[in-house]
């Protein structure tokens, strides 16, 4: 049932999925959007990976496994920053990237 | 271990034991025990070079020593010293020490504030014994950067603008210095072999023309940043007047020296035929420090920017008496560093004792402290009296060697400009007498004053060493001459070269 | 011959003088320094006389002139191959007479100051700067050589600062005293300067073979000239300069007036005997030098005194304070004494005036410095400096009264006082030489009687003045002073100078001049009569002269403006002109263009700033794109 659908297709997707994920890295001003684009933009290399794998060296495993590394760094990652958000946000009460400038001047 | 490299590892191991100390009163007995044995050292010195030369040692250099540190570029570490660096040595062993009791309440941060006032003179000792021009660069540069610091934190007045003001010019004529530092390096070869930095190889191969022209401005414009050269002196009055005393006495009493030393060593001593063919322009440029800066100091009102054209002056004479390069002339210049050094490291400090007691520095304000601060008071006078070349002080030992010197000359620019710098010691009268008129005599200007008190054991100490060194140059100057001139000898055989060809 | 070489210990002995009184300052008391200073200036003077009686009079028999000798001499410092500094004692008959001259008044002040300065603040300062003054003093009449006496000139200088400003709260002591050093420093760049260009020619500062009239300098001069005229001519001219600044001659002179806000036996021993005539002694020293390489300047010398003395007094009679009275009578007897020398001759009889001169700087020397000792005493007395709140002091003050007396007869030049024989030599050089001069100074002469007696009158006699406490005669330890110094007016004729001092230290032979003489002591005797007249009992023409006169009255009284006019210059000129606009041009040029450097360098980074905002949302937003831009090209590039 798979194979009936190309891999462009899920190409079409996590390239999406990427931009859309660049586009609020880059335009979101709240630092938890800013961590949740991350994570679309990390997911979208995932989608890739697999998909690549699948269609590309079914045979092999190796981009299942990075995707599962990717996943694993990721919530690592998601731990860390939502700490330090935590910290941020309580010595400024907010976390807006722009207004967290202490350290610019 | 050599005995000159214990001028550079003694205070380190003195700002190694500040480190560890709990409080002020520790940091700086810590302080004033390294610097002691520091001068201690100094004094050794002297007299270890007077009994090596008259036991006979001809050589250029005494107690010379190389290390190899960076064997492909080929820097030395290569140390030694002559009569000029010896009597350089002493300067700076007894301002620094001095200097140490004149900030004896510096109660801010006063670990680290020792700590950056003995790593500036560790690199001021460091650069007088340096016969490397890479080392020596490097010990300039260690002595300029706690400069910065200094000013900055502990300073007065507008002092991050003048930190930063005296710091960028200082690194923008060492930019030039550097330059004009590897264009000598690169030409050193000129007689075959092979590139070298030492200052002693150097003066035996004659560096192309072409090349002398080109670094020699670089180098004299390098040092002589340093030692106040019109039109670059402006850093001098702003930075002096934010330092805290202990920086000004060094920074005018030693660091100014540098400049002069710098000037003298390199620039003279290596570039000898474009330093003759230039030095009418130079010679200019020092001849308006010398008089410009006198009559800049009639107008001040602030007894440190006095005192900071003053130095600009009587720097400027330094350089002047360089650029005239005949033996009298140059053995003026050295003795004029060092009479400068010690009068106004004087100067700074009793204005430090000044304005600590009476924190004002404006002469309108203060005004019959004769009355309350004797001893401060007549020390000043006397400092004012060496600043005008008043004979038995001093600064008329160096004024007159250097005037002699420069009289040599028969043409008409020199002797006009001999006349001109000459004619500054009455200017300097005028702004010594009018500044002691209106600080010291008169009447009680403030009613608060009658409470302050005179001077400390600290205070006395500090001024008393230099009023020592100050007399004992003016009244007895023949050692020191003698001293000086027979060092003389290879820079005069250098010239002597040039007017030869 | 003795062994002259303990001279060395007249000078060093003031000079230990110096650091023990200035070191225990304060500590020690005051009366005790007192004691230890005079004591010790005690035997300075003794040394002196010692000296003077073995130079002059214990001669080896057949010795004709007088030698030079240099007992002491050490190198000091060296300046080039050829020149050093020496520092050493030399004898000759006029630095053997000017000890005498200065250790005798210089001790007289001393015992003075004991009563003078009693109870004063600052009395161990007082007597630890009369050391110093001493000891540069003697320094610079010993002086072997110009430059030895150029750092003595400097040292005199800086004691006579000190002292005038001795009372350091009242600001006009001060701002005098700056005055006095700043003038003479001044005049003393041109001193420094005539020493470079002599010792530049010469090869040397030794005054002996200088002024040898057969050495080299001298018979052979020197090929350089600078505008027309020999460096020899400029050297001494220069160094002439030095000497009219320090001796107060016209128009360097202002400072002197105003020295007289010092102690008054500072003003008596500096200001009146020994350092004003240092400018004298320079020039009878090199005064060889000056006859035969530059016989143009001596004329300048002698117009110079000439002038001078003519001027001061004029100036002195109008004056009100006594101090500035004498002040310009001493400018004006200085004036006799430039001229002498400026007329004189040199050996062989000529050198009448060189000896005149020598004559009168030693009795001028003894008068002058009783007659300030004397305004001292009336000074303590009354509490006053101003002659019209004076009178009748006669009564209250008889011994110094007596001495004042014989100390204006003896500056009138009446006979048989010792100013008499002095002027008159100098008169005689004068007429032999140059009537014009001969004519001003004996004019000169009958002024000088005419104000010394205005000021004796006014003081002494006339109205008397209701004073608040009765005005009661000094002790002893100042009377005596006195008593000795008029003692020295009287008879100093009967040192025989002629043989003594003379150009070139052989025996001169004078004879008396009546047509001089007569008519000289005439002129001072109609001034001391029409002193009489106008002062000795209240009279109403000196105020009608005042209203007939009254421009010149005016001028005069003003000193002819020239503090003014020196007022101008500096505060004008120097300070407005010269030194505001370079602190200015400092501030606003040299260094608004450092500043304006590290301006131009901010606002370029300013203007680039932007870039670097530190967000890194930015960062991305241009990575991005750029990384788009770049594939979309790449892609185009790769494809086409």
């Amino acid at each position: 049932m798979l194979s009936q659908i190309p891999l462009s297709y899920f190409l079409i997707v996590s390239t999406l999925m990427f931009f859309i994920g660049v586009y609020g890295f880059l335009t979101r001003k709240n630092l938890i959007t800013i961590l949740m684009s991350v994570e679309l933009i990390l997911n979208s290399v995932n989608i890739n990976f697999v998909a690549f794998n699948r269609y590309l060296y079914p045979e092999q495993l190796q981009g299942h496994f990075f995707a599962l590394f990717v996943i694993a760094v990721a919530a690592a990652e998601a731990a860390v920053a939502i700490a330090i958000i935590i910290s941020v946000y309580r010595k400024f009460m907010n976390i807006d990237v722009e207004r967290v400038d202490t350290m610019k001047h | 271990m050599d005995f000159l490299t214990l001028f550079v590892v003694v205070p380190v191991l003195t700002i190694i034991a500040i480190v560890f100390t709990k409080n002020m009163k520790q940091t700086r007995l810590v302080a004033a025990v390294g610097m002691g044995i520091q001068l201690l050292l100094a004094v050794a010195l002297v007299f270890m070079y007077l009994a090596e030369r008259k036991a006979g040692n001809t050589s250029e250099m005494l107690f010379s020593h190389s290390y190899v540190w960076f064997e492909s570029l080929n820097i030395k570490y290569n140390i030694g010293v002559d009569g000029i660096s010896v009597a350089m040595i002493l300067l700076t062993g007894i301002v620094v020490f001095t200097g140490v009791f004149a900030s004896w309440t510096v109660e801010y941060l006063s670990r680290e504030f020792f700590i950056s006032l003995i790593f500036l003179s560790t690199g001021v000792f460091g650069f007088f014994i340096s016969l490397d021009l890479f080392t020596m660069f490097l010990f300039y540069e260690v002595a300029v950067i706690p400069m910065y610091l200094l000013i900055g934190i502990w300073g007065t007045g507008p002092k991050e603008y003048s930190a930063m003001k005296l710091t960028l010019m200082l690194m923008g004529a060492s930019a030039l210095l550097l330059v004009g530092i590897l264009g000598i390096y690169f030409n050193s070869n000129a007689g075959g072999g092979e590139l070298t930095f030492s200052i002693l190889e150097i003066s035996k191969v004659h560096i192309p023309m072409a090349a002398q022209r080109m670094f020699f401005p670089m180098t004299f414009i390098g040092f002589g940043v340093l030692g106040a050269l019109f039109p670059f002196h402006t850093w001098s009055p702003d930075g002096h007047a934010s330092a805290p005393t202990a920086v000004s006495m060094l920074h005018a009493g030693v660091l100014m020296k540098l400049g002069g030393y710098g000037a003298f060593r390199v620039a003279i001593f290596l570039l000898p035929d474009a330093a003759k063919e230039m030095s009418w322009f130079f010679l200019i440029l020092t001849g308006t420090s010398v008089v410009y800066g006198a009559f800049g100091a009639i107008f001040q009102k602030d007894l440190k920017y006095i005192n900071a054209y003053s130095s600009v002056s009587h720097c400027g004479l330094v350089l002047f008496a360089i650029l005239m390069m005949n033996r009298a002339a140059l053995n003026g210049a050295v003795l004029q560093m060092l009479s400068h050094g010690l009068m106004t490291a004087l100067f700074f400090a009793l204005i430090g004792m000044i304005y600590g007691r009476t924190h004002t520095r404006m002469i309108n304000k203060l005004g019959g402290l004769m009355k309350v601060m004797p001893i401060l008071a007549v020390s000043y006078v006397i400092a004012g009296l060496a600043n005008l070349g008043l004979p038995g002080l001093s600064g008329f030992v160096a004024e007159m060697t250097i005037f002699f010197g420069s009289f040599q000359y028969t043409d008409v620019f020199h002797r006009v400009l001999t006349i001109s710098v000459a004619a500054s010691i009455v200017i300097t009268a005028v702004y010594i007498l009018r500044v002691v008129g209106k600080i010291l005599y008169g009447p009680i200007v403030n009613k608060e004053f009658l409470k302050l008190d005179d001077a400390h054991w600290y205070e006395r100490l500090s001024t008393g060493l230099l009023i020592v060194g100050i007399a004992g140059i003016g009244i007895a100057p023949l050692w020191l001459s003698d001293m000086i001139n027979e060092s003389l000898s290879p820079i005069m055989h250098q010239l002597l070269n040039v007017i030869v060809k | 011959m003795i062994d002259f070489s303990f001279t060395i210990l007249i000078p060093l002995l003031p000079l230990l003088l110096f650091f023990v009184l200035g070191l225990t300052s304060g500590k020690m008391k005051p009366v005790l320094s007192g004691y230890i200073g005079t004591l010790g200036m005690f035997a300075t003077a003794a040394m002196s006389y010692f000296v003077a009686f073995q130079y002059f009079f214990n001669r080896p028999a057949g010795a004709e002139a007088f030698e030079k000798i240099v007992p002491f001499n050490t190198v000091w410092l060296n300046l080039t191959d050829k020149l050093h500094i020496d520092l050493g004692v030399l004898l000759d008959p006029i630095s053997v007479m000017m000890l005498v001259v200065i250790t005798t008044v210089s001790l007289m002040v001393h015992l003075y100051s004991m009563g003078y300065m009693k109870g004063e603040t600052g009395y161990s300062r007082f007597y630890a700067f009369l050391s110093l003054f001493s000891f540069s003093m003697l320094g610079l009449v010993l002086a072997p050589n110009i430059f030895q006496m150029y750092i003595c000139w400097e040292l005199v200088g800086v004691s006579s600062y000190l002292l005038i400003s001795f009372y350091y709260e009242k600001p006009a002591a001060v701002s005098a005293g700056k005055k006095a050093f700043i003038v003479t420093r001044f005049a003393d760049l041109g001193f420094l300067i005539g020493i470079l260009i002599l010792s530049y020619i010469s090869g040397t500062f030794d005054f002996v073979s200088m002024t040898d009239p057969q050495g080299a300098l001298i018979t052979q001069g020197t090929p350089l000239t600078f505008m027309g005229l020999s460096a020899l001519t400029w050297a001494l001219a220069l160094i002439f300069v030095g000497g009219a600044g320090k001796s107060a001659m016209f128009p360097l002179h202002i400072w002197l007036p105003d020295a007289m806000e010092g102690p008054t036996p500072v003003s008596a021993l500096i200001h009146a005997a020994t350092m004003v005539v240092a400018g004298v002694y320079l020039v009878a020293r090199l005064f060889p030098l000056y006859y035969f390489g530059a016989p143009d300047v001596l004329t300048i010398v002698a117009y110079t005194g000439g002038f001078t003395s003519l001027f001061a007094a004029i100036i002195a009679c109008v004056q009100t304070d006594i101090k500035r009275v004498l002040a310009f009578s001493t400018m004006s007897q200085i004036g006799y004494m430039m001229l002498a020398l400026g007329v004189s001759g040199y050996g062989e009889n000529h050198g009448l005036g060189f000896t005149a001169s020598m004559f009168h700087l030693f009795t001028h020397a003894m008068f002058k410095a009783l007659l300030f000792l004397g305004a001292g005493a009336i000074i303590h007395a009354v509490h006053t400096n101003n002659m019209n709140e004076m009178g009748g002091l006669r009564k209250y003050l008889p011994i110094t009264h007596i001495t004042f007396l014989i100390a204006c007869l003896t500056i009138s030049g009446i006979p048989p006082f010792s100013g008499f024989f002095s002027k008159d030599e100098i008169l005689a050089a004068a007429f032999e030489n140059n009537k014009i001069l001969f004519f001003v100074e004996w004019a000169v002469a009958g002024i000088t009687a005419f104000y010394m007696f205005r000021l004796y009158f006014n003081v002494f006699w006339g109205k008397n003045t209701n004073y608040k406490h009765t005005p009661h005669e000094s002790p002893l330890t100042m009377t005596l002073p006195l008593m000795i110094l008029a003692f020295a007016s009287m008879v100093s004729e009967l040192i025989p100078f002629s043989k003594l001092v003379t150009s070139d230290g052989l025996v001169l032979h004078i004879q008396t001049e009546w047509i001089i003489v007569i008519p000289s002591v005439l002129v001072g005797a109609t001034g001391i009569v029409l002193a009489w007249l106008f002062y000795k009992k209240e009279s109403a023409i000196p105020d009608k002269l005042v209203t007939t006169f009254a421009t010149t009255y005016k001028w005069s009284f003003n000193k002819f403006y020239m503090d003014e006019l020196y007022l101008f210059i500096t505060k004008k000129i120097i300070f407005k002109r010269i030194s505001q606009p370079i602190a200015w041009f400092d501030r606003n040029v040299v260094d608004a263009s450092m500043n304006g450097i590290a301006w131009v360098t901010n606002k370029m980074s300013d203007s680039i700033k932007g870039l670097q905002s530190g967000q890194l949302q930015k960062y991305g937003y241009v990575f991005i794109s750029g990384v788009i831009i770049l594939a979309f090209t790449f892609v185009y590039v790769w494809f086409k």
